[in-house]
């Protein structure tokens, strides 16, 4: 569905089910150059078992309108208008990636309006490659071909994809090639630039998950691991097997730690 | 780090979409020879039937074993999604239903697979679809041809058995320019010879009976989707942008962002029509798709001497292969099919004093090692006459419009040694000749 955020239409996918703001609400926050399709299995199960659930494309991805934000804090401030508009008081943020500095943004500045916290292929600081940023900028297809191959688990890139008849690599690949020119660039310098110091991270009184994929190379389990003790109510589940694009990799295991974890 | 890089087309033809079981190590592709599958609990069940959690149900809309052939194609094809079906047939209907219904109109070069050509031409106009035919190699005509309710343009990478070219980049900016997607039987092709979806196709398909198995021994299919077409950029696609009461209001559009047409063949199409493919033949098609890599060029360097003999033999009139000077797609072939122009050639055998038709049925008989037989792309070297086999349905004008003569002669290039090829085919040419006349 369409929300007006900022003066500018964006799409929101609400999981296959209407926008009820009185069931308890879920945002799905994706990464960067992706867009709202990356959540939409568990999007699908979470809106269908009790949950209002927002997976927007922020804005310059996907079906958004506006430009892509140069800082973390100006994403996180956009969602908040999207809260804002939705009549949403409180929400459960789970962002991936990029989308998991937005949330841990959201989380430590707007405490009163997330009610738990979930980040999926984390960490923070997130480190990203001159030779990444450089490839983004310059020559996005190598940049593409990068965080497509490092987002995948060595096992997982060519086998088995659990979702039938689809090649996860091939799906992953041309998202990102669909993304708008510049955006990858943009967002992985905000990832690169975002800062959040020891004490805030400390004095996070939300309820939080760190969820790190075993063989994920772009966001390691080590400083997954690192993040969410140094969270305060931080906790932390590894999937094993997975990496960073977990939520195609493993659809099922990502939701059977959300389901384990969520408090409606 | 150095940059990482894909895998070659080799590795995937052999390792796309598959791991060793992790059930029972079994490093062989396994045959889910299986109707359904059991649910754990009536929660996963609900879940599965409702798209919220990735699985098998039923295998008339997905099995494992055609999971890893699905998902090989895909990698094979640089797509996001592939569907196993009963035939290429089925594909090709699978594709069209899945974009359009009645009141909906196809434009379609005449240079077609003759099945391909009987369900355009004479089928579908039951159902309301119609297809304005046009001739491949001309992209005013291409254009031309769309009219408001066009909804797709369709051809082959190398017409099948006139063995045009299509020019896969300029009909599919043609199609782009008027917000339509191109898609395209790449068959005779394979993902060895030909990647449509790089040169701009939005969805292949493929008759998986011929080179992707090789051993000739199953028929299946294969449809591909590109994920490259902005179905609501376009507008023309409800059956993809617009709520479907079919799946609980689901918008495939917005479901997936790269896979929405594949999405919708498979929840609705492979659920309602039922044209789903065996978990054998997925197996067996996987057993040839293995060697894929090792065959094509095989093919190809067969073929090739094979066109060098039919071309000095004073018994045929006139060879076409897009390799030859003479072909009017040379120069387009040397571009988009740089690895060989596949391993179909025709030929025209002289007619000399007697008939051409003749010619062409003592030709045949005379052959031992050439199997008489409809099909192409097998490991064995097969021969039909098209004009009274797979195209008897055209009327002359049709099959002039297709580049087919009463004596035109099909032949599919196998792997033998290509010496036993070439005097199987001299001891038949010196009697259609001697039939002739000549």
């Amino acid at each position: 569905m369409k929300f007006l955020v900022q003066q500018q239409p964006a799409y929101v996918y609400t999981g296959g089910k209407s926008f009820d703001a009185a069931k308890p609400s879920m945002v799905f926050i994706h990464g960067s150059a992706n867009d709202h399709s990356v959540w939409t299995i568990q999007a699908r199960y979470f809106a269908h078992h009790g949950w209002n659930v927002l997976a927007p494309d922020l804005p310059g991805h996907g079906k958004s309108f506006g430009e892509a934000k140069t800082l973390i804090a100006a994403y996180s401030e956009w969602i908040i208008n999207l809260l804002d508009n939705g009549n949403i008081e409180e929400a459960a943020i789970v962002g991936h990636s990029m989308g998991s500095l937005i949330a841990l943004e959201l989380s430590a500045f707007n405490p009163s309006r997330v009610s738990q916290l979930v980040l999926i292929g984390a960490c923070a600081p997130m480190p990203v490659s001159d030779a990444l940023l450089e490839a983004a900028t310059l020559r996005p297809a190598e940049a593409f071909d990068m965080l497509n191959i490092w987002g995948h688990a060595p096992q997982l890139r060519w086998g088995k994809n659990p979702t039938p008849g689809t090649s996860s690599m091939m799906a992953y690949k041309r998202l990102l090639e669909q993304s708008r020119p510049g955006v990858l660039a943009k967002d992985l310098a905000a990832c690169r630039a975002y800062q959040i110091d020891a004490v805030q991270l400390m004095g996070n009184r939300t309820r939080a998950m760190v969820v790190a994929g075993a063989h994920d190379l772009l966001t390691p389990a080590k400083a997954a691991a690192a993040l969410a003790a140094q969270l305060g109510d931080g906790s932390l589940v590894t999937i094993p097997d997975v990496g960073h694009a977990m939520m195609q990799e493993a659809p099922g295991k990502v939701i059977d730690v959300l389901k384990a974890f969520l408090k409606p | 780090m150095p940059a990482p890089k894909y895998p070659r087309l080799d590795t995937l033809a052999v390792h796309a979409g598959q791991s060793p079981d992790p059930a029972t190590g079994a490093r062989a592709v396994p045959i889910y020879q299986t109707a359904a599958f059991v649910f754990p609990d009536t929660e996963t069940a609900a879940s599965l039937f409702n798209l919220e959690r990735s699985g098998h149900v039923y295998s008339r809309i997905s099995n494992p074993t055609l999971s890893v052939f699905e998902e090989r194609m895909s990698a094979l094809e640089g797509a996001p999604a592939a569907i196993a079906t009963a035939s290429g047939q089925a594909a090709l209907h699978l594709g069209i239903a899945t974009l359009m219904g009645a009141g909906a109109h196809i434009v379609a070069s005449n240079a077609l697979y003759g099945g391909s050509h009987n369900l355009l031409s004479y089928t579908l106009p039951r159902f309301g679809i119609e297809t304005t035919f046009v001739n491949g190699r001309d992209p005013e005509a291409w254009k031309k041809a769309i009219r408001p309710n066009t909804r797709l343009l369709f051809g082959e990478t190398v017409g099948n058995p006139g063995l045009d070219v299509l020019d896969i980049p300029t009909i599919a900016e043609i199609a782009h320019n008027a917000g339509l997607p191109l898609m395209v039987d790449a068959t005779l092709t394979t993902p060895f010879l030909s990647q449509p979806i790089a040169q701009g196709a939005d969805i292949v398909m493929h008759s998986a009976t011929k080179f992707l198995s090789g051993h000739g021994v199953v028929i299946g299919g294969v449809l591909i989707d590109g994920g490259s077409f902005d179905w609501e950029r376009s507008g023309k696609f409800p059956t993809l942008t617009e709520p479907y009461d079919g799946f609980h209001g689901m918008v495939m559009s917005e479901e997936s962002s790269v896979a929405a047409f594949a999405l919708r063949a498979r929840r609705e199409g492979l659920r309602d029509f039922g044209a789903s493919m065996a978990p054998m033949t997925a197996f067996q098609i996987l057993q040839g798709l293995e060697t894929l890599h090792v065959r094509m060029p095989r093919h190809v360097e067969n073929t090739r001497k094979i066109v060098q003999f039919l071309s000095a033999n004073k018994s045929v009139a006139h060879v076409t292969y897009p390799e030859l000077d003479s072909h009017p797609d040379h120069e387009l072939a040397k571009t988009l099919l740089p690895n060989g122009a596949g391993a179909v050639i025709s030929f025209d055998l002289k007619g000399g004093s007697g008939d051409a038709k003749q010619a062409g049925k003592t030709f045949i008989e005379k052959l031992s090692l050439f199997s008489h037989l409809a099909n192409i792309g097998d490991a064995k070297s097969l021969v039909i006459h098209p004009a009274s086999t797979t195209h008897f349905r055209m009327d002359a004008a049709a099959l002039k419009a297709s580049g087919i003569g009463e004596g035109t002669i099909r032949l599919s290039i196998g792997i033998e040694h290509a010496d036993d090829l070439i005097e199987d085919l001299s001891k038949a040419l010196y009697a259609a000749g001697k039939a002739a006349g000549l």
